[in-house]
């Protein structure tokens, strides 16, 4: 393995498949049924002692969803005390719930650090209750507010807010003003998406009937430059696609295992986990999830074994979507590829066109490299 | 197969008059391997269970696109009303123009034909030009009307037309749906009762005629031919009597649905021969064998050549793999004869080989096949026919590659190869197919009412103009109900000037076109707006250029991506995102670099395709 990684410890990533209601554009796995709860939790447990021998160290813990505010602060905690006693979680770890607006006060969010979180990520997506509605989010821009200010009562010096742009209907002021809000607490950590149709989502039927547009590449590509310059001129580090820090050493180390191959284990229903050149992933039905725990099997839906073709194709996406880049030598250890001369003409053309720029022996996009960072890596 | 028949198809002496060669012929569609089918079925040749359609369409392409490429040959025994056992060898054409060289084969061996026709389409263009066919090798033909059970069927309209246009007794026809195995028994007594049996003397010697060579991986090439006299057995010393080659006969047999093993094939009897012939090429369809001791008199009258009309060049996507593709061509080349090519090399794209094919179809099915069976990677230039150029010195030279334009200083005269088009239609379409075929720089055209309200048209066109998007457009204007068959004439005089498509500056020879000087422009600028659309975008802009001799006289612009980026790349992302770019590098593997910009397959024959399919 190539070692110019962050961390060779081992992430976990706890799914909580719960939300009070579907957002008009999310995918992600969830019910609205919390008298589910209880059964979660119970298989939860178990699952954790499926793979107590995943890695030897963990040092990033993750809960996400789905909703983790949706269960009471209490069994929250509850949850991370298992998983220090299954897992070993070395002192130190970034341990980041995701909390939405609406659901959390300075109380709840006190209990939750007094427990080990030590990030908060809030749902925050806009400041801008129209644009909330187009969402389909149960919360306005007043509810974001107060969550975050709650966090930072709280005593959370690792606040990342979660923001949406590209909503049809919004402008590129009034993005601007979301991000102005979001500053107002000066975050650690801004994660800005572009929103993206998901099928089967009450917002893609809309914009399929064309009840609403979507911003087209032009615009996409304004809003994406106008973020990255505007952050950036805020001080913050443009370091993946759609994430922002403040300094860099507060850049999510949890997610950057996902793009250097850094082992994973995701428990919990439509969770993926990675370890060697395997990855596999959970049942996206909770039920199942539950039935197969009780059973004593493994509630896994699908695995696949990575080439070292593949793991390279991989790679070189994470390496062009990431301020981090491609380490030349590294590269060339793991995977036998000596990216600056055998792919040279085409790397260079990339850097004539202004997309990749090369650091000493490291490869990054450019801002205009990241906004195409899906086309770099075929080369 | 069921023992009582095969023992039936073993034997050795069948009386001639107990012996009935035909093939099935028609327009496209019109159903004769569905009416093979029901033979096959008919005669008990195969079991229920293993049957399924199109039964001699043997190859993938033939089904899925389920059309008739090659002709396919099998024999059946039935045993007529009259109580005795028949053999009857059926050969199944296919209807496309493309491969009209097949029918005219088959047509050799034959002394009689079915020709079918839909009930509901009537008698069409190749309908008229395949009788023509049976008639000048002077075969006997049942009109057999076919599709009765469609509700569009019109039965008395097309005993007219078989009158009127075929010049047929309509008192001779018979009436099956193919597709419900209706008429079937009649059609195999008419069989029987009506072409007669082949004549030959067995005891003469031998001749016989190969009409088709198939190559096969453990035997080599196997020779299809009809004995017209003498026979012909294993250990036989066969002389072929073109080149004077001699093989020693391995063995001979029928085509059931399989090869079937025999004794010997006599005069009258269609069959295959192996002996030890290595490759398809050293055997020419049309020759005639002969046994080395006995030789015949005189050789069979054979085939006329068939000479390809449609040229393109053939390049390995990635320029490796020219060793491949080679391998390839050569293994592709011992089953499909008609298919000539030789080394080519393009400053855009590389080594490749310029090919010569039959038609556009032909063309397709070769890139398909390559593709499919062969598994190549690969890129075909934009076809052109073969003009001729008398030069100043007074030299003619033939050009089929644009790449090979002369120098235009030295040209005294260009000429163009000319077709005869026969189109039928209805008559509400005649307008705007006369229309279609002027734009088409149709001339000296003739109209012939065939019946109420439809006529036949036939118009002396470039067959460049018949190549570009010509028979979409027919389709299209007549809504179907047109048909439209052609022969070459001969060359003509033509104002050609040479067409180039420059990309991002730099000229791609393998989309020139040669062209005729008064739509050269308006074929300039549909080249760069087809090639917009098929060259995909990329990260940068790209610019398309149409020029004649230096002049810009088109251009179109593929703007770049500014954004193609996934927001999300998280656990459950990544698999799904993988499995995306490689699908699309897989993409990017089938295009080919020129410079920096990739250009798919599908962009070399869009050139030659109209704006509206
Ligand atoms: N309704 C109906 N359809 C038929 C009949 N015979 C054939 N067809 C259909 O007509 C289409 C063409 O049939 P084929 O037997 O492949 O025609 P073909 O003449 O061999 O075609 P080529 O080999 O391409 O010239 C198919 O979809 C058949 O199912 C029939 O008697 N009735
Ligand atoms: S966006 Fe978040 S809160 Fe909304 S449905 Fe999806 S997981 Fe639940
Ligand atoms: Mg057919």
């Amino acid at each position: 393995m190539d070692d110019n990684r962050i961390s060779t410890a081992a992430g976990l990533y706890i799914h909580v498949p719960f939300c009070r209601s579907k957002c008009a554009y999310c995918d992600f796995y969830s019910v609205t049924d919390v008298g589910r709860i209880d059964g979660y939790l119970e298989a939860l447990s178990l699952e954790m002692e499926l793979y107590r021998g995943f890695a030897p160290v963990f040092d990033t813990v993750y809960m996400g969803g789905g909703t983790p505010s949706c269960l009471p602060a209490d069994r929250l905690a509850d949850v991370l005390a298992r998983l220090r006693s299954a897992f070993p979680v070395s002192p130190g770890s970034e341990i980041t719930v995701e909390v939405n607006p609406g659901d959390v006060d300075t109380a709840c969010l006190e209990r939750l650090r007094e427990a080990g979180f030590n990030r908060v990520s809030v749902g925050v997506q806009s400041f801008d209750d129209a644009i909330l509605t187009t969402l389909g989010r149960r919360h306005g821009g007043r509810e974001g507010r107060e969550a975050v200010d709650a966090a930072r009562r709280a005593g959370f010096d690792n606040l990342s807010i979660d923001l949406i742009y590209g909503v049809p209907g919004q402008s590129p002021e009034g993005w601007r003003e979301t991000m102005e809000s979001a500053l107002a607490v000066n975050p650690e950590h801004l994660s800005c998406y572009e929103l993206t149709l998901e099928r089967g989502t009450p917002l893609h039927r809309r914009v399929e009937a064309g009840q609403l547009t979507l911003a087209d590449e032009d615009e996409a590509y304004g809003f994406f430059s106008a973020t990255s310059e505007f952050l950036e001129g805020r001080g913050y580090i443009h370091y993946e696609v759609s994430n922002f820090a403040r300094t860099g050493a507060l850049i999510s180390r949890h997610n950057h295992k996902y793009w250097d191959h850094t082992p994973y284990l995701g428990l919990g229903p439509s969770a993926h986990s990675f370890r060697g050149c395997r990855r596999w992933w959970n049942r996206r039905d909770l039920p199942r999830y539950i039935s197969d725990l009780r059973a004593g099997r493994a509630p896994v839906d699908g695995q696949e074994e990575l080439s070292q073709e593949q793991l390279r194709m991989e790679a070189l996406y994470f390496g062009f979507r990431t301020k981090r880049g491609i380490h030349g030598p590294a590269f060339r250890e793991r995977f036998g590829m000596d990216l600056l001369r055998e792919e040279g003409a085409a790397l260079r053309g990339l850097r004539d066109e202004g997309l990749i720029r090369l650091d000493g022996e490291v490869l990054t996009p450019t801002r205009r490299g990241l906004a195409l960072a899906d086309r770099l890596c075929l080369l | 197969m069921q023992n009582l028949f095969a023992a039936l198809l073993r034997q050795i002496i069948i009386a001639m008059e107990n012996i009935r060669n035909f093939s099935i012929i028609a327009h496209i569609d019109h159903g004769k391997s569905t009416l093979a089918d029901r033979l096959i079925q008919h005669t008990g040749m195969i079991e229920d269970r293993n049957f399924h359609d199109q039964l001699l369409d043997n190859m993938d392409i033939e089904r899925e696109r389920g059309i008739t490429i090659k002709s396919q040959a099998v024999a059946l025994p039935y045993r007529a009303k009259d109580g005795r056992d028949y053999i009857l060898n059926l050969i199944d054409t296919p209807g496309h123009v493309d491969f009209t060289y097949e029918v005219s084969r088959s047509l050799a061996s034959c002394e009689g034909v079915l020709l079918l026709i839909d009930a509901s389409q009537g008698v069409q263009a190749q309908t008229i030009a395949n009788l023509y066919l049976a008639m000048e090798h002077n075969l006997a033909v049942i009109p057999v009307i076919n599709k009765i059970d469609l509700l569009t069927a019109d039965v008395d309209r097309v005993l007219e037309q078989i009158d009127a246009e075929l010049g047929l007794d309509p008192f001779s026809h018979i009436r099956c749906s193919a597709k419900q195995g209706i008429g079937i028994e009649e059609v195999l007594e008419a069989i029987v009762e009506r072409i007669p049996p082949p004549k030959g003397d067995p005891s003469k010697p031998l001749s016989a005629l190969i009409f088709d060579a198939q190559y096969d991986s453990f035997r080599g090439t196997v020779i299809h031919c009809r004995v017209f006299d003498g026979a012909v057995r294993p250990g036989d010393v066969i002389r072929f009597m073109s080149s004077g080659t001699t093989y020693r006969v391995e063995e001979v047999g029928r085509f059931a649905l399989a090869r079937l093993k025999k004794d010997a094939l006599c005069a009258g009897e269609v069959g295959y021969l192996i002996a030890g012939v290595k490759t398809v090429a050293d055997v020419r369809i049309g020759d005639t064998i002969t046994h080395d001791d006995r030789p015949a008199g005189n050789a069979l009258p054979g085939f006329k050549e068939i000479k390809p009309v449609v040229f393109s060049s053939i390049y390995p996507i990635s320029s490796e793999d020219y060793g491949d593709l080679a391998t390839a061509l050569e293994k592709y080349k011992l089953n499909d004869a008609s298919l000539v090519y030789t080394k080519d090399s393009s400053v855009a794209l590389g080594l490749g080989f310029r090919c010569g094919f039959l038609g556009l179809l032909h063309l397709e099915i070769v890139q398909e096949r390559l593709e499919r069976e062969f598994d190549q990677a690969i890129i075909l230039s934009v076809p052109s026919v073969r003009y001729r150029f008398t030069l100043k010195d007074g030299s003619v030279v033939h050009v089929d590659n644009p790449a090979n334009y002369p120098d235009p200083a030295t040209i005294e005269k260009a000429e163009e190869p000319f077709i005869r088009a026969t189109m039928i239609m209805p008559e509400k379409y005649l307008g705007a197919v006369m229309k279609l075929c002027t734009e088409k720089r149709g001339v000296s055209s003739t109209m012939n009412y065939l019946g109420p309200g439809r006529v036949e048209l036939t118009y002396e066109m470039p067959l460049a103009e018949v190549l570009f998007d010509f028979y979409d457009r027919f389709k299209t204007v007549t809504q179907g109900y047109g048909s439209f068959d052609y022969d070459l004439i001969d060359y003509r005089e033509g104002r050609l000037v040479l067409l180039d498509i420059l990309v991002n500056g730099e000229k791609v020879d393998a989309l020139s076109q040669i062209v005729h000087r008064d739509n050269a422009r308006q074929r300039g600028v549909h080249a760069c707006e087809k090639l917009k659309d098929e060259i995909p975008r990329q990260q940068f802009k790209i610019a398309i250029q149409g020029a004649i001799g230096g002049e810009i006289i088109s251009r179109s612009t593929i703007s770049p991506f500014r954004k193609d980026v996934t927001a999300k790349c998280y656990g459950g992302d990544i698999t799904r995102k993988r499995k995306l770019l490689e699908k699309q590098k897989k993409g990017k593997k089938r295009m080919k670099m020129v410079g920096t910009v990739s250009i798919p397959q599908s962009a070399f024959l869009a050139v030659l395709q109209s704006d509206n399919d």
